[in-house]
């Protein structure tokens, strides 16, 4: 059945319908809807910058305005993606400039990105507005003056924990007197400094801008200066937080947070000194976002803080908050949705603060509309995991990092399965879990059983054999995303589940059971499949079959292999892989 | 699918990831534990190769291996495993990971206190710190009067400390630096017994 409805209609009513997951439904409706969508597409999502190329992309999306792509798999942020593996910007944005003169919005993530990639931005795209850059690598301050000097209509720089190859802060000079149009602005991950003076003439002709971040070489007693020329801004990162106590410093910095009636976000605070903390308690009350991540306080300090702000939905935070904060936290902050406690002492063998599982268990009992949680901590219960999941049935995401590998309940001496058990069978909806303590296959059941809309799953030093792969994989209907480190997972597991990968954005195993001969049949049995081996130590060539690799990355794509792998990345031979060109 | 007889040929229980020390034997326990990788055998332990990065490893470990739990015996050095706690490079650095922590005593007080010098960059914000630890005692605020050698009365603490070499000395004379390196201890002492202490030349 046809439908009467003219293109533009269809096209108009397409135009209300905004998430990415909904549009790409809405193109597969049918092949009217399909060339409607595609010719009226503005903004795509790329989750694997390898599982398309650009130009299937363009050759689809003519009238592209906003691109988002990711390049390394998640693991690359704790340094096990090895230097050199891939995800370059560089063939993209070749391709973008010729096809997309109009283009406005970049997203990246983890890719790497280099000065002449900037510089083509700076040149071709005459109304681009928006760059956000996340944990990117590559570049350095000379491609952000290109874009700071090229960019004409710039909207929004944000370069959110990417290294930057910080040669001088006189980048920030090269925005032109007459740029006026920034809205966001982060340079939190820069370590040089940049001319105050430069960043005050910025701030005060944007008069729309609503985030600033600054870095940690902005000092103290330069902020009132800034914040009194941005008085509409609604998220400000401070930089270094620190300096001699004095007063009149004081005082000044207490106006100009008050001055900011709009405030609600505050992060940076680095090397904070519990002396200027009072300096935000008049805007507290408004707050509903703090990140406190970098600052070293001790519990009081930080409660006194948070007992002020009850309207924080989000509080990132590091473990010197300690069980009591937590409770203050508790007490005060009714509308708390998400909750990250960051360890202040990684590597240290014993527990340099008084931070447990009952600290977790008081915000999942004072805070009932949480449903965030990242939580780094030493020690854990089974009966604590349990209390958690019953009072957060609303859990979306949930990451516990016991420190020590291998950490049973302390209580019991019992694996956390029953714990981690429970939370998926009363977290309906979860849809992110990162597991961590002393685990064996049951817990793995458990999540193939209950976690039905799980999409994102972080597995190390956890299982006893592939049963546990095997649970998951073939339990976990929304899985899109797994990653996997020093278990025993191995061939068995993935060869049964081969035809899941497909349906999945990517699979990372690295340390565990797989051997080169089943990676080899993998890519043989999944066409559209590419399954790469990471051996930093010898070529899979000398290798013999039943040998096992080091690192295995898998994921789905249309493009066929990729070619710009270095030495230490075999892509495993698929003579039927499909690739669209 | 047909999985199993494609991989009959390997045998699994050789290539069984499992955990323990080098050269321990099987153990019957609950989980399979202290089954050496088949694959360590043919490791080349040299992690020096061009494209290796930064892996902290003590050269006899190999592999991320780890200490079982309870396993007899003297434990390994503690290999720093790669990626692990899932800790950003940008946190690792942001945060200070030495903290100093002194025993604060006033004389008249019946519990001590504890401080974290690290947390403070000068004198001025350490003494207001104790002031607001201590908040019924008035301390001797050097820095403020700018007078180093004004006589004492009852009311007033004056803060001492004690040294790497264990003497007692008056907090303020050397640069802040030196003395969060050098002391060891804090002691509010009471302005009538700081007599004969700021008879300097």
């Amino acid at each position: 059945m046809v439908l009467a409805f003219p293109d533009e209609v269809l096209e108009h009513v397409f135009s209300f319908i905004e998430t990415h997951a909904d549009r790409n439904a809405v193109s597969l409706v049918c092949k009217s809807w399909y060339e409607i969508d595609r010719i009226s597409r503005k903004k795509v999502f790329i989750g694997n910058c390898y599982a398309v190329s650009p130009w299937i992309l363009i050759r689809r999306f003519p009238e592209l305005r906003s691109l988002e792509i990711k390049g390394k798999p998640h693991f690359a942020d704790f340094n096990l993606v090895p230097e050199g593996w891939g995800g370059y910007f560089q063939p993209w944005i070749e391709a973008l400039a010729n096809a997309y003169p109009w283009l406005e919005e970049l997203k990246l993530k983890r890719m790497v990105v280099t000065d002449e990639c900037l510089e083509i931005i700076a040149k071709t795209f005459r109304n681009f507005k928006v760059l956000v850059l996340t944990s990117c690598e590559g570049f350095s301050t000379d491609g952000l003056a290109a874009i700071a000097s090229g960019c004409r209509n710039l909207r929004e720089l944000d370069l959110r924990e990417s290294e930057v190859d910080d040669l001088s802060g006189r980048w920030l000079s090269c925005f032109p007197e007459n740029c006026t149009s920034l809205m966001s602005l982060n340079i939190a991950c820069l370590e040089t400094e940049v001319s105050i003076s430069s960043l005050e003439s910025l701030v005060g002709r944007c008069p729309n801008l609503k985030s600033l971040r600054l870095n940690r070489a902005v000092p103290l007693e330069r902020l009132p200066g800034l914040l009194c020329r941005a008085p509409h801004l609604v998220e400000f990162g401070t930089g270094s937080y620190s300096g001699e106590v004095r007063s009149d410093v004081f005082s000044k910095l207490v106006g100009a947070f008050s001055s900011c009636k709009e405030l609600k976000s505050l992060s940076g605070f680095w090397d904070a000194v519990p002396a200027y903390l009072p300096a935000v308690y008049p805007i507290c009350s408004k707050l509903t976002s703090l990140n406190l991540s970098y600052a070293s306080l001790q519990s009081s300090d930080l409660s006194k803080l948070i007992g002020q702000c009850p309207n924080l939905q989000r509080l990132w935070v590091l473990d010197c908050i300690e069980d009591s904060g937590l409770e203050t936290l508790a007490t005060s902050c009714k509308d708390l949705e998400e909750l990250r406690v960051f360890p202040s002492d990684p590597f240290g063998a014993e527990a340099n603060v008084s931070l447990t599982e009952r600290g977790l268990i008081s915000v999942s009992e004072g805070c009932r509309k949480l449903n965030s949680v990242l939580y780094f901590c030493r020690q854990m219960t089974n009966a604590a995991l349990n209390t958690i999941a019953r009072n957060c049935p609303q859990m979306i995401r949930f990451r516990l990092c016991i420190l020590e590998p291998h950490t049973p309940d302390y209580l019991t001496l019992q694996p956390l399965d029953n714990g981690f058990g429970a939370i998926v069978e009363h977290c309906k909806e979860l849809r992110r879990l990162s597991l961590s303590g002393l685990l064996t296959d049951r817990v793995f059941e458990c999540i193939g059983k209950y976690a039905k809309k799980l999409e994102m799953l972080s597995v190390a030093f956890a299982g006893d054999s592939d049963l546990g792969l095997h649970h998951v994989l073939s339990g976990c209907e929304s899985l899109r995303k797994l990653e996997i480190r020093d278990s025993p997972f191995g061939d068995k597991a993935l060869l049964v589940n081969a035809a899941k990968l497909e349906t999945m954005r990517s699979l990372w195993m690295s340390s565990c059971s797989v051997s080169l001969g089943a990676c080899k049949l993998l890519s043989q049995k999944m066409p559209r499949l590419t399954v790469e081996v990471i051996d930093e130590r010898e070529s899979p060539d000398s290798k013999l079959e039943s040998a096992l690799v080091e690192k295995l990355y898998a994921y789905r794509t249309v493009a066929g292999p990729r070619s710009d792998m270095p030495c230490f990345v075999s892509i495993m031979e698929n003579k039927n892989a499909v690739r669209i060109t | 699918m047909g999985g199993s007889e494609e991989v009959s040929s390997v045998d699994l229980k050789e290539t069984e990831l499992t955990l323990g020390l080098p050269g321990e034997k099987s153990r019957d326990s609950g989980s399979s534990i202290g089954v050496k990788r088949g694959f360590s055998d043919t490791l080349d332990l040299n992690l020096g190769s061009a494209c290796s990065k930064g892996n902290e490893f003590d050269e006899n470990e190999g592999d991320n291996r780890l200490k079982h739990p309870g396993a007899p015996g003297p434990s390994p050095p503690k290999a720093q495993l790669v990626g692990w706690p899932p800790v950003r490079a940008s946190r690792k650095n942001a945060v200070k990971n030495s903290c100093k922590y002194v025993k604060v005593a006033v004389d008249g007080a019946p519990y001590l206190r504890k401080a974290d010098l690290e947390l403070y960059s000068s004198y001025q914000q350490l003494l207001k710190a104790l002031e607001d630890m201590f908040s019924c005692f008035t301390i001797r605020n050097f820095f403020n009067d700018g007078k180093l050698l004004d006589p004492v009365n009852g009311s007033e603490y004056v803060p001492t400390y004690e040294d790497k070499d264990g003497d007692w000395m008056m907090v303020g004379d050397v640069p802040w630096k030196m003395f969060v390196e050098s002391c060891k201890r804090i002691r509010l002492m009471k302005g009538s017994e700081t007599v004969g202490l700021g008879t300097f030349t």
